[in-house]
């Protein structure tokens, strides 16, 4: 057992953790945040994305022991309260989800590329999400969402 | 006014909130207090005796709960259809693919039930594998199921017309080989379930089916209690496509044993790896297509020799091999049909359904072979699809195939009109050739495509809405929502029949404890079939709410008109109310009335005729041609796809986002199929079981996409609609291969057309010239 400290969604929390234990099991089962998905859980498919540091990581990916001391913000740390972020409201709008399994991870690199690229092109939001496998959508309604992600947060 | 006001809206989903905030919880989402963990050990052989199996040291693990093995399950087996019950939950006597589950463990958490696993001694005693199904079928092949002659699993051979007079009389007959790909659904969540056998004899599970009420006969009959004791209570779905999600696994039939030896809840999480080498796929059929026509193109006959690769047992195939064969009279005029079909048991994972069922395998094969029979003539794509194609029937006058498939609507020629009045078709000379490395072509292809598919045995599709007494709505029903966005076309049709807004209509996910029996999501079926039923059940509701205004203002209720949640009496503006008062007044009249309406779908009722296929597999059918543009790489054979054009009739689209949505997801689905995806396998085994290594279509490879409505308005669904899930990935194949063809001057008639067979047959062809 090692001691850490993660700042998740703004939240602090100490823990205990086993060195074999990945961000992704602290985040889903110990602090019950379930919005994080694992898909393949070898860091192939996305879906377990989050943001740790203002980086992407896939959390499947990442020790929790690696984490200690990073601010982590997974996709329940997105909207304030009611009121939804713009990227998501912007999925809801275009259609860019279907089974949604995809969604969280999708939203968190949307997010970090928006955070870091405030006005991307079409190839620079592909290349933003190329690390996140969508079965459903054909990813073309993802693309427009973060297009209108782009605008409505540049507008704001 | 507008003739509808919610249908045909651009709405979004009405789970998006719950999606898009990480709220939505999915099977792996659940879980209970005291629950153990379930793990599976499968076979390392694709065909082995199992001679005797210890558990003792698995047992004896502190934090081991219990094991089970093959035996445990009393020898019951099961299958989609009586005669085809041929598959233990865990083997028994014998494996017959590799990674088939051979032993179950439940334990305190995962690694402990691994490890548990890990002390199991499964003596086995090797078996001479069969792997390809021709090889197969052969007399001396080894034995899949001892039971079964030259493994042949199923087995159809239908004759309409007269093929071998048709062909003697053809200006030209072609035959050709053709392969489909091993594909898989590829959606992202695994296969789970939470199971509590409580000590009662009740069963509850939470378990990502898309299709619950399968697994809820399928766990009533294994555990042999009645239905009503079983509940499945369908979480959110992270995508279904067919196969794996229609049907029950072994870590479902172990984890309810489990839970019933244990007495705590038993969870079961696949790994993805043990999904992708185990997932209950899409067949790889090999096609021998003979083709005739007469001197202006038109179609003679066909006939196609289909061998499937089934794998270790049945599952639905005998229904993928019905659907290969019956919708070739599909959507072309078709005199002379023969299909002599087999599915072939082999030592490789289970072939079963997948969208695009069966027709993605037979219509490739046409569609190919229809271009090179043009090409030999001289003939304009367009022409030739235009010559062949069926007409739109007019209302009342259904056209019917050789085999008894009846039309009321068809947009295929409108479908190829419109596709080809579209620049990148109308200018490809202008873009067709050499640029650099890079050689361009435009390919074309049409299909259809069943909706509201039909079935043996059950059926039965109901809805039930409930007024609140506020004016809200519970919308009931057995279907599923895998992620096509089913839940909001019911939404909306809920809507549009009671006159409210969408925002006030709520459905409730599949709990067979409450909800209506359904078969699920499969065949494109909800929307036309749930759809009627949620269309009837809504009108019974709103009769009776009709009948309440007008008792209250005294005035007959053809009189009384409720739209957009006004409710308001025809003759006499002045008389209105908000719904939510009428709801209240009809809610509270007497000592409490239940404002409850049901309906149930009326289409689709005859069963199947597998072994003649004759008739109707589908309620009505949908109609796309695709249009593709590809460069390709001269050097690398690497293809890039940069548009699709896709004309849809999918009948009255009901809800636009989800339709283009489906229509998209199903071309990038068909495009992976077409270039990348495919299982390598080696004797059984699965030499590429992950996702990096599978290659599924990223946001980088995906082609800009136009889409184009073509709408007919079909009387055999409600509001008009028919399917829009499947039809595009059944003309992207086709649309690709051609668009490769004109790139390069090769015609590829096996799936994937990867980098290294582009380049060998670009090599080959500069050594014949």
């Amino acid at each position: 057992m090692k001691q850490v400290r993660l700042t998740v969604n703004g939240t602090l929390y100490e823990l205990g953790v086993q060195p074999w234990e990945t961000l992704l099991e602290v985040i889903r089962d110990r602090l019950g945040l379930t919005g994080t998905k694992e898909g393949c859980g070898l860091g192939e498919c996305g879906a377990c994305t989050v943001i740790m540091d203002g980086e992407t990581v896939n959390s499947c990916l990442v020790l929790a022991v690696e984490a200690d001391g990073s601010q982590i913000t997974t996709i329940e740390g997105l909207a304030d309260g009611d009121r939804l972020h713009p990227i998501q409201e912007a999925f809801i709008e275009n259609g860019g989800l279907q089974c949604g399994f995809c969604t969280p991870g999708m939203i968190m690199s949307a997010k970090a590329l928006l955070d870091e690229n405030p006005n991307p092109s079409e190839g620079e939001i592909r290349r933003g999400i190329a690390g996140n496998l969508c079965r459903c959508t054909g990813y073309t309604k993802i693309i427009e969402s973060i297009t209108s992600a782009a605008k409505k947060m540049g507008a704001k | 006014m507008a003739e509808f006001s919610v249908i045909g809206e651009r709405l979004p989903r009405v789970d998006a909130r719950e999606k898009v905030t990480g709220k939505a919880k999915y099977a792996a989402d659940y879980s209970l207090p005291d629950m153990l963990w379930c793990k599976l050990l499968r076979s390392p052989y694709p065909h082995a005796r199992i001679l005797s199996i210890d558990t003792s040291r698995a047992a004896s693990l502190p934090g081991v709960k219990a094991v089970v093995t093959g035996n445990d399950f009393g020898g019951w087996t099961w299958g989609w259809m009586r005669p085809t019950r041929d598959e233990p939950p865990l083997a028994v006597d014998k494996v017959r693919y590799m990674a088939e589950a051979v032993a179950g463990v439940a334990a305190i958490d995962e690694d402990v039930a691994e490890e548990a696993c890990e002390l199991i001694k499964v003596d086995y005693e090797e078996l001479p594998g069969v792997f390809d199904p021709e090889e197969a079928m052969k007399d001396g092949a080894p034995k899949v199921h001892d039971y079964v002659e030259n493994n042949i699993s199923v087995e159809y051979h239908w004759d309409f017309g007269d093929v071998d007079k048709a062909f003697a009389e053809s200006y030209v007959v072609r035959e050709d080989r053709f392969r489909t790909s091993r594909a898989t659904h590829g959606y992202l969540e695994p296969p789970a379930t939470l199971a509590y056998y409580d000590p009662s004899g009740h069963i509850t599970v939470w378990a990502a089916k898309q299709s619950p009420y399968f697994h809820y006969r399928h766990l009533a009959a294994c555990f042999k209690l009645p239905l009503s004791r079983v509940r499945v209570v369908q979480p959110f779905i992270g995508g279904g496509f067919g196969g794996t999600k229609n049907d029950s696994l072994a870590g479902d039939f172990c984890a309810v044993l489990l839970s019933k030896m244990t007495e705590r809840p038993v969870k079961y999480v696949e790994s993805m790896e043990e999904e992708l080498v185990t997932s209950r796929r899409r067949h790889s059929m090999i096609v021998y297509s003979r083709m005739g026509v007469d001197k202006e193109g038109r179609f003679t006959a066909i006939h196609h020799r289909v061998i499937a690769d089934g794998g270790g047992y049945t599952a639905v195939g005998p229904l993928s091999m019905y659907l290969a064969g019956f919708m070739t009279t599909l959507p072309y005029n078709l005199p002379n049909f023969k299909y002599d079909a087999y599915r072939v048991f082999t030592n490789n994972p289970i072939g079963a359904a997948m969208r695009g069922h069966g027709v993605i395998h037979t219509r490739f094969a046409a569609e190919i072979q229809m271009d090179m029979i043009a090409e030999e003539l001289g003939m304009d794509p367009v022409e030739v699809r235009m010559r062949n194609a069926i007409e739109n029937p007019k209302p009342g006058a259904p056209y019917e195939t050789i085999n008894k498939v009846a039309l009321k609507t068809c947009g295929m020629k409108e479908c190829i009109e419109k596709a080809a009045e579209d620049p990148l078709w109308r200018d490809r000379a202008k873009t067709h050739g050499e640029a650099g490395d890079i050689s361009w072509g435009v390919g074309l292809s049409s299909t259809s495509y069943l909706g509201g598919a039909r079935q043996r045995g059950h059926q039965a599709c109901a809805a039930i809405v409930r007024i609140c007494e506020d004016g809200t709505v519970n919308l009931i029903t057995g279907a599923t929502d895998c992620g096509q966005g089913s839940d909001t076309v019911l939404c909306m049709i809920a809507a549009e029949e009671l006159g409210v807004k969408l925002e006030n209509v709520d459905i409730k996910r599949v709990d067979t404890a409450y909800t209506p029996v359904d078969p699920g999501s499969y065949g494109s079926r909800v929307t036309i079939l749930a759809g009627q039923a949620t269309q009837k059940a809504a009108r019974q509701a709103k009769k009776q709410l009709l009948e309440a205004a007008a008792k209250t203002w005294q005035v007959e209720p053809e009189d009384v008109e409720i739209r957009q949640g006004k409710v308001s009496v025809l003759s006499d503006p002045e008389k209105a109310m908000p719904f939510g008062r009428l709801a209240r007044i009809a809610c509270y009249s007497g000592t409490g009335a239940v404002i409850l309406g049901t309906g149930y779908s009326s289409y689709g009722v005859e069963p199947l005729d597998l072994d003649s296929g004759i008739g109707n597999g589908g309620t009505s059918y949908s109609f796309t041609a695709q249009t593709a543009k590809v460069g390709v790489d001269v050097e690398t054979g690497k293809i890039t796809v940069s548009d699709f054009v896709i004309a849809s009739d999918c009948g009255r689209l009901l809800c636009p986002i989800a339709a283009e949505g489906q229509i998209e997801g199903g071309a990038i689905q068909g495009m992976g199929q077409t270039l990348y995806e495919d299982f390598i396998m080696d004797r059984g085994k699965t030499l590429n079981p992950t996702f990096l290594d599978y290659r599924m279509p990223v946001s980088t490879d995906v082609p800009s996409m136009r889409l184009i409505d073509v709408v007919t308005d079909d009387p055999d669904g409600p509001f008009g609609a028919k399917e829009a899930s499947e039809g595009s990935i059944v003309s992207t194949p086709p649309a690709v291969v051609s668009a490769i063809h004109d790139a390069t001057g090769v015609w590829f008639k096996e799936l994937p057309v990867t980098p290294e067979k582009v380049v060998g047959a670009l090599r080959e062809k500069k050594n014949e010239s």
